[in-house]
């Protein structure tokens, strides 16, 4: 921090180059997690191929998202099973 | 066997043509043979910079289509006689030339030459992907602004899902005064942000202006100015040297006033 940050915080003032900086971060954050549709189809096909070798996916009620808040991104998948497969 | 550049940013009116014009200009005066190639079809503009707009006979579609070799299309530059351009067409469009072609090209021309620099179009579509089809460098040309940032970040996906990786940085326009003041992005910030290497900060300055009006890149002006200091350090960086970075601000922060306050550093 130098001189001048210092005392913009002390009079909670904000330099304009910060502002920039700060929306420059959010914004990143969105675009570089942004995917198509067909990439989230892809994804989500992936993802009930590999439980449905330990559970019985009802596809129908499976849903899959990426969720983007503040400084992250989160892949959310709510699969609904219908019963377990047991290993024997 | 040649090199193959090319200079790009997504966003427009950053300066990738005045810098592909300007690193051209600084490897023929380093006596390198160097080929520019306007890859931006329709919007042809490095021939104004370059002040050969007069002297075009054949373009970029002209050989690409075989209506003539690469070497007629060639304009050798006014004072540099190891320097052609190759100029874009303007009455096509980019969907004229396809990237196996654009291949092809950069492919016979670093057969004999030392370094053909590819001045890309705005955008990321058909020219785009013409313009970085034969290339296996990539320089990336932003400003200090979050709409240049955010575009050269998304260039910076774009290569590396081309396998273009570790493309190098130019940042142009940067205005010290602005800086020091706190109102604009250093070069600290925007290197932390996009997260690839540094080649070259260009100094916002109106001799590029003046030098584009007369069609002379500034980079050959020996004018003492500092954008053509910055130009001609980015060339010999282009060239593989190292060379140290100008100092186009200082860096103020508390730790190395106080020093100065107590006269620990001058």
């Amino acid at each position: 921090m130098n001189l001048r940050a210092l005392l913009n915080a002390l009079a909670g003032k904000q330099d304009s180059k910060d502002i920039a900086k700060e929306r420059l971060r959010l914004v990143l954050v969105h675009d570089r997690t942004s995917v198509s549709p067909e990439f989230m189809e892809q994804i989500k096909e992936e993802i009930i191929k590999v439980i449905s070798k330990y559970m019985e996916i009802d596809t129908a009620n499976t849903v899959i998202n990426l969720h983007k808040t503040e400084g992250t991104a989160v892949l959310e998948a709510n699969l609904a099973i219908k019963a377990i497969r047991r290993p024997g | 066997m040649g090199a193959v550049i090319v200079i790009t940013s997504g966003k427009g009116g950053v300066g990738k043509t005045t810098t592909t014009a300007n690193l051209g200009v600084g490897l023929a005066m380093l006596g390198e043979k160097v080929v520019l190639i306007d890859a931006d079809i329709g919007l042809r503009n490095l021939d104004v910079v370059m002040g050969l707009e007069n002297r075009i006979v054949y373009d970029l579609v002209d050989v690409v289509e075989g209506n003539c070799r690469p070497k007629q299309a060639l304009i050798r530059d006014k004072r540099y006689d190891t320097l052609f351009l190759l100029p874009a067409a303007q009455t096509r469009d980019k969907n004229a030339v396809t990237p196996e072609q654009m291949k092809k090209l950069c492919a016979e021309l670093k057969e004999e030459y030392d370094y053909i620099l590819v001045d890309c179009p705005a955008g990321i579509e058909q020219g785009f992907r013409n313009a970085i089809a034969g290339a296996e460098r990539a320089l990336i040309v932003t400003t200090p602004e979050v709409s240049a940032v955010r575009d050269a970040d998304r260039i910076i996906g774009l290569l590396e899902a081309a396998d273009l990786g570790d493309p190098k940085l130019i940042i142009n326009r940067l205005r010290p005064d602005m800086v020091k003041r706190g109102d604009m992005m250093d070069i600290e910030d925007i290197l932390e942000i996009l997260a690839i290497d540094l080649i070259g900060v260009i100094p916002d300055d109106e001799k590029i202006i003046i030098s584009t009006n007369r069609g002379e890149p500034v980079v050959a002006n020996d004018n003492g100015s500092l954008s053509g200091q910055a130009y001609r350090n980015i060339v010999r960086r282009v060239r593989g040297e190292s060379v140290p970075f100008l100092q186009l601000y200082k860096n103020s922060s508390i730790f190395s006033r106080l020093k100065k306050i107590m006269g620990l550093s001058g």
